[in-house]
């Protein structure tokens, strides 16, 4: 059982939150190389198609809660949104960043913000719009850390040639096989698996079958990272809805019941000691949203697992408990994650073969599977749906555990 | 706690060479590192309360929180923390050189260095394996401080 802080001789485990908030409307744009539109016409999109979906109206909608791509909304904090949607009438608004792990965060504060009175029906919305036609999908991505003239500590990145975010997954996924015995076989196995999902899901941008084969002959990004183990890059937007339970019922959808909510920011001393890179905040995120949810590892149903890189599922599924620290690779490679395998894993494709909405590829098909919509990708089973978020490199971890019932 | 090191032979590995890459300076902070560099030494800053290391351009311990430090030589010596093997090609200059390694050294100090691995083809490169200081005249003004394998024993 989890540790239960202790606050002023009471316990502390946020378990008076189980159930409070639901998730009551989803809106998905298309994704991928969808041209025309600007970032801030998608997040407008995805929000009309959430309020569609959940049956409310506009004027229904007191909470905007935005998380910003690669191409940034004008405005601060949301407001050219809100002034181009005229939503007159928000009890609260921001704009928030934390990476990919936003989405889940946003959520969390949503689902507070609920239960506690605060508003009733909060939009969370992320929306990008980095594809240019005739551009590769890396050039939105790759540049970071280039510097004209390099300076200082920091011109070491460039003066090396660590450049963008790939380069510093790799040096992670690196030291997961230096440490442990990782293989590219096992990174390639959840490639393959969430291939085997995305073929099922009409959204995906990358539906053709995939074997460990055709896995290996794609090109090295940086090794050991090939391309097959990086997500891909989308245009699009996504947005949910979070209201209070009591707020919830008799709607179009089925409530998606929020059981239990977490973060874990651990942070990077960068020296000895320290391992971010093969041990993320994940536990500590896990920890106080399994309390709230009152569930073991062994509950859930279905994970939906942040997966900027095939690496990230393999440490996120070590550093939940699903297997021990440093098994992640033998534990994926019998397919256990794809379609007919033991742990449904990423069953829209995720981020890999779907589409790269942050945070919220991940929340979206949570929600698609806790609500019994996933088509023929639909879990049999799916009481207890776990969803993750990462931002930065492992920095930031959320965990949102979802369900289709109250309690 | 490592002992004070002597003078290290700057060594100009590629000394006639036409050098391509990148070249940073330093900027305020990374002053004392640069200019050690230069003299074959490999230079970080130790907080004057606690006396742990910590990498240029922090002005505060991250440990108690003083923002009193002094500089002082490292030994040189690490193991390779991590590293990974660049393949895509996001900078001209590197161009002729893809693909190529680019590392994360841990001082014996403690702080951890972004770096390359040189005298070692990349296929033997191995998470943790005992590295030492290179420093590589690159320019005029500017030693770059690479890594090599080091002899254990
Ligand atoms: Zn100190």
């Amino acid at each position: 059982m989890a540790s239960r802080a202790r606050h002023g001789g009471q316990a502390i485990d946020g378990r008076d939150l189980k159930g409070k908030a639901v998730i009551s409307g989803l809106g998905l744009t298309e994704m991928g190389r969808i041209y025309g539109h600007s970032g801030g016409w998608f997040a407008a999109e995805a929000i009309r198609l959430a309020i569609d979906d959940a049956g409310l109206e506009k004027t229904d909608i007191d909470g905007l809660l935005v998380n910003q791509g690669m191409t940034p909304l004008p405005g601060m904090g949301g407001v050219d949104l809100q002034n181009q949607l005229g939503l007159t009438n928000l009890r609260l608004l921001s704009s928030m960043n934390v990476g990919g792990a936003t989405a889940g965060i946003m959520v969390q504060y949503a689902a507070l913000a609920v239960s506690h009175g605060m508003a009733n029906h909060v939009l969370c919305v992320f929306a990008d719009a980095p594809l240019r036609e005739g551009r590769g999908g890396g050039a939105a991505y790759g540049g970071g850390g280039q510097q004209p003239q390099p300076r200082g500590m920091r011109g070491l990145y460039t003066a090396f040639g660590m450049f963008g975010v790939n380069a510093r997954y790799a040096m992670a996924a690196s030291r997961h096989m230096g440490m442990y015995g990782t293989t590219n076989d096992h990174f390639g196995a959840i490639a393959v698996a969430q291939r085997g999902w995305a073929a099922m899901n009409p959204l995906a941008q990358q539906r053709e079958a995939m074997t460990l084969e055709d896995y290996h002959a794609s090109r090295w990004v940086a090794e050991p990272l090939h391309l097959f183990d990086c997500c891909l890059v989308s245009n699009g937007g996504v947005a949910v809805i979070v209201s209070s339970a009591e707020g919830a019922r008799d709607r179009k959808q089925p409530p998606v019941y929020i059981w239990g909510m977490g973060q874990g920011h651990p942070g990077d001393l960068n020296r000895a000691g320290w391992d971010i890179e093969t041990q993320t905040g994940a536990p500590l995120s896990k920890e106080r949203a399994f309390s709230m949810a009152g569930i073991e590892i062994d509950d859930i149903d279905v994970c939906q697992l942040y997966d900027c890189y095939t690496y990230t599922v393999l440490v996120t599924l070590e550093d939940y408990g699903f297997c021990a620290k440093g098994e992640g690779g033998p534990f994926v490679a019998d397919g256990k994650l794809g379609p007919g395998g033991s742990l449904p894993t990423n069953t829209g494709g995720g981020q890999l073969s779907g589409y790269y909405m942050w945070g919220m590829t991940p929340l979206a098909e949570g929600v698609i599977q806790a609500r019994g919509q996933g088509g023929d990708r639909q879990a049999s089973k799916h009481d207890v749906v776990l969803v993750s978020g990462n931002g930065g490199i492992l920095d930031h971890h959320c965990t949102l555990v979802l369900s289709p019932h109250p309690a | 706690m490592p002992e004070e090191h002597g003078w290290t032979e700057v060594a100009t590995l590629v000394s006639d060479r036409d050098y391509d890459l990148p070249i940073p300076v330093a900027d305020e902070a990374s002053e004392p590192f640069y200019a050690g560099a230069k003299e074959g030494r490999l230079m970080l800053l130790r907080c004057s309360q606690c006396g742990r290391y910590r990498l240029p351009g922090r002005g505060r311990c991250v440990d108690c929180w003083s923002e009193q430090s002094e500089w002082a030589q490292a030994s040189g010596r690490g193991k390779l923390y991590s590293f990974g093997i660049m393949h895509q090609k996001y900078h001209p200059a590197f161009a002729e050189v893809t693909p190529y390694n680019y590392a994360l050294v841990e001082l014996e100090e403690g702080p951890r260095l972004i770096t390359n691995i040189v005298d070692c083809p990349n296929e033997e490169l191995r998470t943790d394996m005992p590295v030492e200081a290179v420093f590589d005249a690159v320019s005029e003004e500017t030693t770059l401080i690479r890594f090599r394998p080091r002899a254990t024993g």
